[in-house]
């Protein structure tokens, strides 16, 4: 779970006067009260980051020592078909994504923005699938997405299309995965849309209302601008999940049919545990992390007002 | 309710669109639901018919027996509910301990400190996946291991590895000093001048007050925890620690998929959340506003 909270403004401390011998007592137990959290921060986070970077100039197979072997892993990385394809599958994938979660999201959430009887009731659905894991989801879908005694197909063909056989075909196995996620995501960001939503300012309808704007010039001049920096939020929760993408497709359709939706993670996973190539995976890693905390820094001095720098 | 509202045709007609689409929608979130019961009850020869039977005719509780006895399904069960309460323990505890010392106790390099633990969110899982799992390989002296970590599998295989990675989440210790900063400064002078210690303050005078956070923050570590995947899968290998998720693979052999016990399974590994949610849906929704987290 990652998680991004907004950043409250720190509440000015005078300067504490260190002589004192209850402020010497208050450190020393502040001190025993941030131990346990901040030494499994050291353990398990600070320690592996620094870690991860070493073992990428290494080979390490768990059984045999770890041998230094230099950029000889980036070098490979650049010419590993498989890892470009899961980076490309990554960026297809979140191509399609995140725009239409955009769309629906924000669509929805101005729907249950309107004053009307039962949006609580909808509210309540629509984030029902949020609350599933995603492997449940994935498993129940697939399912759904079989070729003869699918729901989704037999739904199709009461309109007339015929389905194609979506998880055994490489033309549509993304497709699948991108409808799983939408279906699993969209409550929350529904609900952090309402959020943003409650903070426009009712007052600016009115005027323009006044002034003879159309609701589609409303939308456009009113609500997108308010709605900038919850916009950003989503855009950039989505896009992190997006690129760590694994559990779909490790259950739904196992990186296939072929290679089409093997993702970076996966290759990861597959190298690192499977294959046991666990310098190797850890230089693909790395690299996907960087290119994940570059998107959240960029974004993040994009945006400066919007409370996450 | 509106009160320009006249209902000309032209509204009427709007208004019913509305809610059609709104119904729409609804239909498309619940169907998943919907067709997982509905599947999980019906016996196997109505299961693959076509068309399909929306309803089902006959009722059968056949799947659930067999889920519990095709696999170990009642020891996954176990093991994700014992991680998944020990995970929100841990974070409960020790997020308070530490979002309290953030919020309200005064000590040298707090900001610097905190700001560490926060900029842990930004370092994404996929990371630490390996050298976290090195640790948890060579912990010295359990698992079989000697003192420099040798020799045995560790803490793998062990409740350990996935309680303790994630047993004070940044988010957690995060939350918990937002909260503890909006309670009031006079109640720890009080105490001060009774005598309390700094301990004491906290667990009997603080604590107390943040039981409205504490839930919110119980909910989404067990959601989370309970929906661990791939780190359970990178961390257990022996098949008496796997957890309900990665349980649910269990029934698909060689590309034979046994449909309704899977099912089966699928409806009792989705309950629990399900009715954590549905009975704190109130704190759900709206600290996801707050914070914008994600379950």
């Amino acid at each position: 779970m990652l998680r991004n909270p907004p950043v409250a403004p720190t509440r000015a401390v005078p300067a504490p006067p260190y002589r004192s011998r209850l402020l010497r007592h208050e450190s020393r137990m502040a001190y025993a009260f941030i131990t346990p959290a901040m030494g499994l921060f050291l353990i398990f986070t600070l320690l592996p980051a620094v870690f991860a970077l070493f073992l990428s100039f290494t080979n390490y197979d768990i059984l045999s020592p770890i041998k230094w072997v230099g950029l000889a892993n980036y070098e490979r990385l650049l010419t590993d078909d498989l890892f470009r394809r899961g980076v490309l599958n990554v960026a297809y994938y979140a191509l399609l994504y995140v725009p239409l979660m955009i769309a629906l999201s924000l669509s929805l959430g101005l729907a249950l923005n309107r004053k009307r009887p039962g949006m609580a009731l909808f509210r309540t659905l629509f984030y029902l699938p949020a609350v599933t894991s995603s492997i449940a989801a994935a498993t129940v879908w697939t399912w759904m997405f079989q070729k003869d005694y699918g729901v989704v197909n037999q739904a199709l063909d009461v309109v007339g299309i015929r389905g194609p056989n979506w998880l055994a075909s490489s033309d549509s196995a993304m497709y699948a995965i991108v409808i799983v996620t939408l279906w699993q995501g969209l409550g929350s960001n529904i609900i952090i849309y309402l959020a943003g939503l409650s903070g426009v300012p009712t007052f600016l309808y009115e005027a323009a209302a006044l002034d003879g704007a159309s609701p589609w010039q409303q939308f456009c001049y009113i609500t997108v601008p308010a709605l900038r920096t919850t916009t950003f939020f989503v855009v950039f929760m989505s896009l992190i999940g997006a690129f760590q993408l694994f559990d779909q497709a490790y259950v739904m359709t196992q990186g296939g049919p072929g290679y089409a939706t093997t993702t970076a993670v996966y290759q990861i996973y597959s190298n690192g545990f499977t294959q046991l190539r666990m310098g190797y995976a850890s230089a693909q890693a790395f690299v996907l992390a960087v290119a994940i905390l570059c998107v959240s820094l960029i974004s993040m001095r994009l945006n400066r007002d919007s409370g996450l720098g | 309710m509106n009160r320009n509202l006249r209902w000309t045709p032209w509204v009427v007609l709007r208004e019913s669109l509305f809610y059609a689409l709104l119904v729409g929608v609804a239909v498309v979130m619940a169907l998943p639901f919907y067709w997982m019961v509905v599947t999980s009850f019906k016996p196997d020869t109505d299961i693959f018919s076509e068309p399909i039977r929306w309803i089902p005719q006959r009722f059968t509780f056949e799947h659930y027996v067999k889920a519990f006895t095709l696999v170990p399904f009642s020891r996954y069960f176990w093991n994700s509910t014992v991680m998944a309460l020990l995970g929100v323990l841990a974070n409960l505890v020790l997020g308070s301990l530490a979002g309290y010392a953030f919020a309200r106790m005064r000590f040298r390099g707090r900001e610097g400190l905190f700001k560490m633990k926060l900029a842990s969110l930004l370092i994404p899982g996929v990371v630490t996946l390996i050298p976290s799992f090195i640790i948890l390989k060579s912990f010295p002296l359990v698992g079989g291991n000697d003192l420099l970590g040798h020799g045995g599998q560790g803490l793998l295989n062990s409740y350990w590895a996935i309680v303790l990675p994630g047993a004070a989440g940044a988010f957690a210790v995060f939350f918990m000093r937002q909260f503890f900063r909006t309670l009031p400064d006079d109640l720890m002078d009080a105490a001060r001048v009774d005598g309390a210690s700094e301990f004491r303050i906290f667990w009997s005078i603080y604590l107390p007050l943040c039981g409205p956070a504490l839930a919110t923050l119980g909910i989404f570590t067990f959601q989370a925890g309970w929906n661990v995947f791939l780190w359970a899968l990178i961390v257990f290998n022996d098949p008496k620690m796997s957890t309900v998720q990665m349980g649910l693979q269990a029934f698909s052999f060689n590309h034979q998929t046994d449909y309704g016990p899977l099912m089966a399974a699928s409806v009792v590994v989705s309950l629990p959340v399900l009715i954590v949610f549905l009975f704190a849906q109130r704190y759900f929704t709206q600290s996801i506003s707050f914070t914008g987290a994600k379950g």
